[in-house]
This record gives structure tokens, sequence and C-alpha cells, in this order.
């Protein structure tokens, strides 16, 4: 079983690009500042406007904590991930990490319906992670994040910042009102392609309006927390039928917060069907396989944890060394601790690659 | 192996714990109604500070639909991924053979014979009058 | 790699010719107003499966005229004959259960039923069948179930993997409680009735997608079943995952141990680790083969990471199209395994299936079928 490894490192010795840390507002206040008069007011009088039933909350209740470590509360107050000296203290210099990629999900516009509404989230949000993370804490990149059900705002949005290399990705919450293969995407996507950054895709807390699951609703948290995995098999296969990378063929995209396991039986699962039926997808020049191998990326947490762990060698295998980038989803309840999260053994060169290398490359850090 | 005061009896009241170091390792200290249990504070599935997670009690397993608390305050629950351990075994619920928490010798020695014996005190004087908690490691 | 003599298949498609066909099967009131309303004219074929489509129906089993699986002559050649089947599972799809008429629904299943007796179970021996159920109403499923539960050539029942909402859900117990009492595992077949969007983020373009998609919804299922604590309720249930592909159960079963030690708590009632509930309560048939069939390790790994052999049934999926000639089965399966495939575990997973099965020689070859290549 997995408990041997344990005793065996307790200090991170190779310094770290994690992939997934979120900032969280320190009050409702705190955008304020980034918002235009218009948008405080309204902000202030109707609040979010999203497709769930509840306002406030998300509708299946988190476990630990409404989703967060337990430990993470920062000693002065406010939420986790909201005190970036206790950001630094508590994950950023413990464990190594040399470079951190911003995953702004709190208040953003990705979930938000009314359009000029999200707009004005998008950029206060992108400002303020600026402002009051990167700027006072050099190791940290933001990513731009973007009223993504307007693609015409998405695309202002992500010009506006890319000019600032401080922001290394376009972050879209994969809970969309349509698949993300859709041409309704596509400007984002020629965005991206033109600024030269990758598209990470992170789920926010809110549905673009359809279940968790394509049998319906889960009543349970347990299969809310599933679905993030079996969602992202949707939003790839989407991406690659519709022909995303044959249109885009310098697209990155990176799939934060699904684990990776799942990654090579859906490869092989899009191939075989393929071959049946391609004359449906004739837009297809090459088996699905290929585009994953060519444009996706993978950030490691969830990470799966077999019952023999040797087992998720073979699937590191399958997928390529060079597809996976750390991540920790700090200050989240699954984090996974850089020290002991793979619980088999890396060499160096894997561990360097995974831990690091892979996401400098991604994200030409 | 050197016997450690850690506390005084009256410093963790039962259905309460405290993190305290002996020889620079973090060790969660629990009182479990009146006796008391000494844990690694590092969670064996992944690290997590687990004495830092709440003490709880357990949810017994029944029929579907219904829910009881039983074994009040005997578990922690790993403040990471909400893994549940017996304080008294340091066992995972879930896993007891594969998972569990290094646990230490820990006892409550009266002060009277504690002045006589060789002990190491951290950060307080021990009374003759008062009750003790030690930790051998 | 092909299959050898008496093999127990649990997954072939007959199909019902036309609509026109059930009416001896309908009432007096649903006869007339099939024939009033045109309904006898409507073909009841579910969007999953259009009949022309490569994956519906393989070219060389395709009928001259009519839906595929629908020339009995020819199924029980190509299905049967052909593989040298010790029995065969019939699955009819059929769209009765997209109705949102209940009563409608459940008229029709019965008579799907009575012509699955009537032109399939009594016209060859090696034929089982799955029960049609309107599971639309559980109240009327259950009725169904007890109507037809008697002939115990009927060894399971059908519902879809995706439809009106997760099959875990309490609404559905009944037809858990009726299907445990008869001896009947639940068939939860590919498919959707696209009640909801197949994917968490809306309608993908194409039908290719919508196939890939059942992998995911399965997992989504399985998961439903196991939180729900569907097994915990009704211990001696088996559910099989039918046309389901397996490539992604090994992810479940990680996936599903670790969340399970942490958020336990919302459902106690799951008392062990939910892959050991996997492996005891739930079945896997095995076309499609969604592992790549040029590099047989990868399928084998597949199942040494799913851990046990006890879970796989024998399919070919008939007339469905996912492999060529006899090459129904992936190739290198040690001998032991194929033996469990292939008759075991199928026979310890339909109790009705009584009788037992032996493995012998490839239809057609002159082999003693000891050499399982």
């Amino acid at each position: 079983m997995n408990a041997p490894v344990m005793e065996k490192t307790l200090r991170q010795h190779l310094s770290i690009v994690d992939c997934d840390i979120h900032p969280d507002h320190k009050s409702p206040a705190t955008l304020v500042p980034y918002l235009a008069e218009r948008w405080r007011e309204h902000a202030k009088t109707f609040g979010a406007h999203t497709r769930q039933g509840m306002t406030g909350q998300l509708t299946h209740p988190r476990m630990m904590a409404a989703g967060r470590r337990a430990d993470a509360f920062p000693p002065g107050g406010g939420q986790p991930g909201s005190d970036l000296e206790f950001m630094k203290q508590q994950h950023l210099d413990p464990n190594g990490v040399e470079i951190g990629m911003l995953v702004a999900l709190a208040r953003g516009g990705m979930e938000e319906q009314n359009q000029d509404f999200a707009a004005a989230l998008s950029r206060a949000v992108n400002t303020w992670q600026l402002e009051e993370w990167v700027k006072p804490e050099p190791r940290l990149r933001a990513g731009i994040v973007v009223p993504q059900e307007d693609p015409i705002s998405a695309v202002a949005e992500i010009e506006r910042c890319a000019p600032d290399s401080r922001y290394r990705q376009i972050i879209i919450s994969p809970r969309t009102s349509e698949p993300l293969g859709r041409r309704r995407y596509w400007p984002i996507y020629a965005a991206a392609e033109a600024a030269g950054l990758p598209i990470g895709l992170h789920p926010a807390g809110a549905s673009g309006g359809y279940p968790s699951t394509g049998s319906g609703w889960p009543t349970y948290y347990m299969q809310e927390h599933y679905s993030f995995e079996t969602g992202m098999q949707s939003v790839l296969a989407s991406m690659i039928f519709e022909g995303v990378f044959e249109r885009f063929p310098k697209l990155k995209v990176c799939f934060i917060e699904c684990g990776f396991t799942w990654v090579p039986g859906l490869t092989w699962r899009m191939d075989k069907h393929w071959e049946r039926m391609r004359k449906e997808v004739p837009h297809l020049k090459r088996p699905p396989s290929e585009y994953v191998k060519q444009h996706l990326w993978f950030a490691t947490q969830p990470i799966e944890e077999p019952e023999h762990p040797h087992h998720l060698m073979d699937m590191i295998e399958w997928i390529g060394w060079d597809k996976l980038v750390f991540s920790t989803d700090y200050p989240h309840w699954d984090f996974d601790d850089p020290r002991y999260t793979f619980k088999i053994n890396l060499n160096e060169k894997q561990r360097a690659m995974i831990f690091r290398d892979n996401a400098k490359a991604l994200y030409q850090l | 192996m050197t016997r450690h005061v850690v506390a005084s009896v009256v410093d963790i009241k039962p259905g309460e714990k405290k993190l305290v170091t002996v020889k620079g390792r973090e060790v969660g200290v629990f009182n479990v109604g009146g006796e008391f249990f000494a844990l690694a504070n590092r969670c064996p599935h992944a690290g997590g500070p687990m004495c830092d997670g709440q003490i709880s009690s357990l949810v017994a397993p029944g029929k579907v639909g219904e829910y009881k608390l039983t074994r009040k305050d005997e578990f922690v629950r790993c403040p990471w991924h909400g893994w549940e351990f017996d304080i008294r075994t340091g066992q995972s619920w879930c896993d007891p053979e594969d998972f569990k928490v290094r646990q230490f010798k820990i006892a409550v020695e009266p002060g009277e014979a504690l002045v006589k014996g060789p002990y190491i005190a951290e950060k307080f004087d021990v009374a003759v009058e008062e009750n003790y908690v030690v930790i051998d490691m | 790699m092909k299959v050898p003599h008496g093999a127990i298949d649990c997954d072939i498609h007959p199909a019902v010719p036309a609509t026109s066909a059930l009416l001896p099967y309908l009432d007096d009131y649903w006869r007339d107003q099939f024939i009033n309303r045109h309904i006898d004219k409507s073909p009841f074929t579910l969007m999953s499966y259009p009949p022309n489509s490569p994956l519906s129906c393989r070219p060389d089993w395709r009928p001259a005229k009519g839906l595929p699986g629908s020339d009995f002559d020819a199924l029980r050649r190509d299905a049967l004959d052909a593989f040298g089947t010790k029995y065969a599972i019939c699955n009819v799809l059929h769209g009765a259960v997209a109705l949102f008429n209940e009563d409608m629904a459940a008229a029709l299943c019965a008579a799907v039923n009575d012509w699955t007796v009537k032109e399939l179970l009594d016209r060859d021996p090696r034929l089982r069948a799955s029960i049609l159920i309107p599971y639309q109403n559980p109240e009327l499923a259950v009725k169904e179930i007890e109507r037809v539960a008697p002939d115990q050539r009927f060894v399971q029942i059908t519902m879809l993997v995706m439809g009106d909402t997760l099959l875990g859900n309490r609404r559905y117990w009944p037809i858990y409680k009726a299907c445990e009492k008869y001896g009947l595992p639940i068939g939860v077949h590919a498919g959707s009735l696209f009640r909801t969007a197949p994917t968490y983020s809306g309608w993908p373009s194409y039908q290719v997608e919508d196939y890939v998609s059942n992998g995911a919804a399965f997992e989504n299922m399985l998961v439903s079943f196991i939180a729900e604590g569907v097994f915990q309720q009704y211990q001696k249930l088996k559910m099989i995952c039918v046309e389901s592909g397996i490539t992604w159960l090994p992810t479940l079963l990680w996936r599903i141990n670790k969340e399970w030690r942490g958020v336990r708590a919302e459902v106690p009632w799951l008392d062990r680790a939910p892959a050991e509930v996997v492996r005891d309560n739930v079945r896997f048939t095995l076309q499609p083969v969604d592992a790549p069939s040029s590099d047989p390790d990868k399928f084998l790994r597949t199942v040494e990471h799913i851990g046990t052999d006890k879970v796989f049934l024998f399919s070919t999926d008939y007339p469905h199209w996912h492999f060529d000639g006899g090459e129904v089965l992936p190739d290198g399966l040690p001998e032991a395994t194929l033996k469990k495939l292939l008759t075991d575990n199928a026979l310890e997973t339909y109790p009705r299936l009584n009788g037992g099965g032996t493995i012998g020689q490839v239809p057609g070859t002159q082999n003693n079928g000891e050499k399982i290549r």
C-alpha cells in the first residue's frame, strides 16, 4: 500500500512551479477599487447572477471547511488564500515554490450571465491579481480571467492584459454554455494563439446551465466532486472533434484540477470510435491521440491514488513525461503536497520535468 | 529515551488538544475523556498537519439514510483531505491496517514523582502539587 | 482473437422490425391509438443508434433490407452460429423508454417483451433476454418486472446510462428491490435519452462525441450507485455496465477510493472501500474494447489495474460494429481469465443462466479449443 514512502522526505528540495494557486478576496469590498462606479453599484444592489438555485453559496455544500484546507485560515482573519504573507509562510516558502500560477476563481466573470458585468468583473479580477499579488510577490504569475460567454469582450480583455508578461495564461471554466470546441469560442483561441498564451481550463463552482453529469444532477458532493474529472473528458473530446487544433495549430491547453489518469483511456476510446466514425468529422486530419500529444497538458492535482502505487507509472508513460505539470490547488481541501504526492520513485530527471521544467516550457516562464 | 513534561493536565481539558514540540518534532496531545494520547503531527496519507484538524466523533455506518454520531471526540480529522483517525490507536478509520499515525508513549505523572527523577520540562516549571502529561521520546 | 465454442454472449441487439409488428401485443385501446395516430408507423429507434451509422451495424452484418438486427435468420447465423454461442442475451434497444407518456411507455415495453418471447426466445433455445421496463415510472416498471419475471429466460432488466436522472437515485429503488427478489441483474446500457446534455458543458456537435461520452456517463453512473448506497441496501444485486468500455475503470477505482476516505461522513452507509463494492457488485461487457488492438499490452495492463478478472463478461454487441471477422476477444488474455470471461463470470452474474457452459472449439475450425491463442 501507500504508506512506506511517507517517512522518506521531509523537505522539498527541488524548487517547483505550482500550476494551481487560488488567491481569494480579503473582503467583499476587495474588488471595489477596480470596478467602475456603475458596476460598484450593480455589485452591491444585484450581485452575482449565475445559473444555480441559490445565491452566495454552492448547491452541493463542500466537505472540509467549505472546500478549503482547515489549516489555511490566515491567523489575522479572512478566507484561506486571502493573505499573501500567510500564503508565503504556509505554502510558497516551505514548499519551494519558485513560480506560482494564480487561478483566480472568486468573483471572476466566468459564470456571470450579465455580460457587461462579467467583463467588468474579469477586468477587475485581472488588475487585482497584478496589483495585490504579482507586484508584491514576483514569484506569482497571473492568469487572465475572461467573460467566456461573450467572446468579443473576452478577446478585448486578453488583448488588454497580454502585453504584460506577468499574465502567463488565459483561464476559462469548462462549465460553459456550449462545449468548448464549438465555434463561438474560437475568437478566444485566436486571441490566445496570437498572444502566445496557453488556455488553462479550471472548473469554477457554478454550472453553465447543465447538470454535472450526462444523466442529471448528482445527489451528493462525493458525486459532484467526481464530475470534475468526467466533465473535463467531454471538454477535451469537444476541442478535438470540433477541429480546434486543426484551425489553431499553435494553441496549447492545460487541464487543471481534474487529475490525469483518465487521459490514456479517453484517448484510446476517441481513437477507436474516430476510426469508425471519421466520415462524420472529415475536418480531423489525424487520429485524436495525435492532437492530445501535441496540444494538451495536464496538471497533476488531485492525483489519483492507485491501490498499487506503481500503476501510476503506466499512466504517466502512456501520457508522456513531458505532458504533466505539478499543481497543489492551495488552499483548497484536496491539496497535493509536493513532498508526498507521488508515492512512486521518480528519478531526478522525471521529478524535474513534472515539478518544474514542463511548466516552464509550457508557460515560457 | 527521555521523559518530556509537555503540559499540566489542567491545560488540556477533555475533548481538547495541544500541539507541543518534543525533540524538534511536533506532537499532538489529546485528552479523550480524561485519557491522554500523543500522535505525530503528520498525516500518514499526504503529510498534512493532522493535529491542526478538528476533533470529531465517528459517523457510524448504518442503514442508508440514517446518520448517527458515536464515540464522541475520539477521532481527529486531518485538515487537508479529511481522513479520520482514531485518537486512541492512531489508525485511519477507512484503512486501519495500512494507515496509522505514529503514536508516542504518554503518561500522567504527579509533580511530586517528577521532581525526583530525570525529565525535561519544556517551557515551564513543575510544581509538586500538580499532575503533568509526560511523553517518552 | 477468436472465441472458443460455448461462450455466453452477454450483449446482442435484435431489433423489432417495425412498430406494426407490436400491434398484436397491444390491447384494444393502445392498438386503436397506435393505428389512428400513426404511431405504428414511427420507428422508435434511439437517437444514440441511428440505423445507418457505422456504429450501429457492421457492414457484413447489415441486412439487405430492414433495421440492423431485425432479420432473425441472419441473427442466428451471424450472432450465434458464427461464434458457437451457448447463450446470448438479447438487449432489445427500443424508444419506448424515451416516451414522456408513462402509460404508453408501459404498454409498449410490455409489447416488446411479449414480442421478445414469441419472436426470439421461443424460436431459439440459445437466446435469453433483458426485460424492457418503463422506468419513467418506477411503479409501472415494477409491475412489468413482476408480469414477465416468471419466464426464467428473462435474465436481467435494461436501462440506459443517460436518462432522466442518475440511476442510483432512491426513486428507482423499488425497481432494484424487485430485481433482487427475482434474481435479475440491472443491465445499464450505453446510450442517452437526451433529457439533458450528455456533457456538463452542453450539447456536442457530433455523434462520435456522444458515443465517446458514454464512458464518462458510466463513471458518473457507478459513482451514483456507490454514493447512494444501492449495493448497501441490496447486497446481492448486480449491476452490469453494458457496452461501456473499460479503460476508464482504473481511474474510477482510484479516484473513488480516495474520495471516500475524505467525504465518507456524507454517505456513512458506505462502510467499505468503493473499489471493493465495484468488484463485488458490478460487471462489464467487453465490447467495445476501448484499448488499442494494435498494442495488446495496454489492455492487459488495464486489466491488471482493475485488479480482478471476475468482472468481465464476454459480448459481441451484435450487430454494432466494433471488430471485424471473428476477432472478438483482445489478444493475450491468460487462459484462466478467458474461462472466467467466457462462461464462469456470466453464470455467477446471472442467477437465471443456470445450466453452465463449457468451452469447446472455435466454430468452423478444426482446433480442439484447447489452443487458445
